[in-house]
């Protein structure tokens, strides 16, 4: 790896943790980051003359402090501090700012500045492109590509966005563990809500979202690393790790997407399926469920499945019937009704998703399950009348396309029938 | 003699290369594996899954503590690795535990490995 190629590494993975040291000393988000693009030119410049720092969180956090303090001091017209190029040998003071970060307020830092990202009054995008910008150190462009819109008008997003934050009022005292927990909480939201414009992301978007998932995998792990004994963390990065590892095989050529059961598994990745199994092994060990681990658990029984026809449906089932006690919503028992069927058979999951009906009339997975459930039912006129509403409901083509799929299958069934009859 | 050759490097920046990056860092290292593999000096190999994932147990009390996370003391130095198989964390504790009991003190960080070559120098 080269010189350049390591710098860059090192700055992208110091920066969550660089600017929110900064944003505590400086207390305003913009000169927090002026401070820590400043330090990266200067590491630019500094690294590869004087050999890479042994801390580079450290080096980018005392030299982008120095550097702003030093531009007031030059406008004020007093003496500059040292050049960082000394400051690489100055181990101890290095030292001494590599043991501050160590500190407990440190992760609390982390936090902060990922908890000003998910103000109440920031609609969700906003929230994520504010992250995205300012935590992950993502450019505009890039974010306005996963965004689909325009550069300018992302710009001016993350303007306003910062703007009515105005980190002016963010709380920069330590919290106490309930607040802890609940930044906590409003943080791992955010961060789902990063893997997800990745995730849901279809046909020609899947190239420029795919990133977000990875952002949104390597932000969990961060929070991990900061707090490690908080099950529902290990849950999320779990959870992540385990539906990311399917991207490979959600796609066809065509970009059309392919359900769990007709994946090709060997396409799987093995090594983000075994980091996601050890997590919720880990999780689980705590004995103090929550969402995040209920839903990373049911991920793991498909990832343990080699063949579709060996997941253990039963234990999907029960572990969406305790997300339906945590977590109460038709989306998670439509979900329940698939595992439900495979159990106890069609019927019983058109009972149980008929309740259903007048709330997600709107929804185009709500009639392409109940199309596919009546169909196994052999109830093949209101299989098709489910699947038309399901088409016309569809959000995209590859969405339409799928509930053709079965279509035709209702149609070549009939045509079968007919024949025999 | 044999030498144990311990990898250490800074975990973010590993865990964000891409799958490209990452997939020709493993082929110029299996070039390196091969020749050693071929000498027949190179025993078992293992990449670690990420510290998130550690669990460590602190045996220097009775009964040991189960802490979440990697071993994290500067005043102990490593000193010994097991590779067990297991079905669970739960059970790799309870072999670390069984081990503790014949070693108190000190501690035993629990790792998962994601990739693994038993290797044969030595065998």
């Amino acid at each position: 790896m080269t010189d350049l190629a390591w710098i860059e590494g090192a700055v992208v993975a110091a920066r969550p943790q660089a600017m929110a040291a900064l944003l505590r000393y400086f207390r305003d988000m913009d000169a927090a980051e002026e401070a820590f693009q400043d330090a990266c030119l200067r590491a630019l410049k500094a690294w590869p003359k004087n050999g890479p720092p042994r801390d580079p969180t450290a080096w980018l956090i005392m030299v982008g402090r120095n550097a702003a303090i030093d531009a007031v001091r030059k406008t004020s017209r007093n003496a500059p501090l040292p050049p960082e190029e000394l400051l690489s040998d100055l181990e101890d003071a290095e030292a001494e700012a590599a043991e501050r970060l160590d500190g407990s307020h440190y992760r609390d830092d982390v936090l902060r500045l990922l908890f000003i990202c998910c103000h109440p009054d920031l609609p969700a995008t906003q929230q994520i492109a504010l992250a995205l910008r300012i935590v992950s150190g993502l450019t505009v462009r890039e974010i306005a590509r996963a965004f689909l819109v325009g550069e300018a008008a992302m710009e001016q997003r993350i303007t306003r966005a910062k703007a009515r934050i105005g980190a002016g009022d963010a709380p920069f005292e330590a919290p106490g563990p309930v607040e802890r927990g609940q930044r906590l909480a409003a943080v791992a939201a955010m961060i789902y809500l990063v893997f997800n414009e990745g995730y849901s992301a279809s046909g020609q978007a899947v190239e420029a979202r795919g990133g977000l998932c990875d952002e949104a995998i390597r932000l969990a792990r961060l929070l991990l690393r900061l707090f490690p004994a908080e099950p529902e963390m290990m849950g999320l990065t779990a959870l992540l790790l385990l539906q990311h590892a399917r991207a490979e095989a959600r796609f066809a050529a065509d970009g059309a997407a392919i359900l769990l059961e007709d994946q090709d598994r060997s396409l799987w990745n093995r090594k983000m399926i075994g980091e996601g199994l050890a997590l919720i092994d880990k999780a689980m060990l705590k004995r103090d469920p929550g969402p995040y681990q209920v839903q990373a658990a049911i991920a793991a029984l498909h990832a343990r499945a080699a063949r579709p026809e060996d997941t253990d449906w039963r234990g999907v089932d029960q572990l969406y019937a305790t997300l339906e006690i945590m977590q109460p919503s038709p989306v998670v028992t439509l979900n329940r009704a698939v595992a439900t069927a495979k159990v106890r058979g069609p019927e019983a999951a058109l009972a149980m998703i008929e309740p259903l009906g007048a709330r997600l009339d709107g929804y185009f997975h709500y009639h392409g399950a109940r199309g596919a459930f009546l169909l196994r039912a052999g109830r093949r006129d209101e299989a098709r009348q489910a699947f038309d509403r399901a088409i016309a409901l569809a959000n995209t083509a590859a969405e339409a396309a799928s509930i053709r799929v079965y279509l035709d299958r209702v149609s070549a069934e009939a045509e079968k029938t007919s024949r025999g009859a | 003699m044999l030498y144990a050759i311990l990898c250490y490097n800074q975990e973010d920046v590993v865990c964000a290369w891409s799958k490209d990056e990452d997939d020709a860092v493993m082929e110029k290292l299996a070039v390196v594996q091969e020749r050693l593999t071929r000498e027949g000096r190179l025993g078992p190999v293992a990449r670690l899954m990420p510290t998130t994932a550690a669990t460590t147990l602190r045996k220097d009390r009775d009964p040991p503590l189960v802490l979440d996370g990697p071993f994290a003391e500067t005043k102990e130095q490593l000193l010994g690795f097991y590779v067990v198989d297991c079905d669970s964390l739960d059970g790799a504790l309870e072999v670390a535990k069984d081990l503790g009991k014949a070693n108190p003190g000190g501690s035993y960080e629990i790792r998962p490995i994601s990739l693994f070559f038993p290797g044969e120098a030595g065998a």
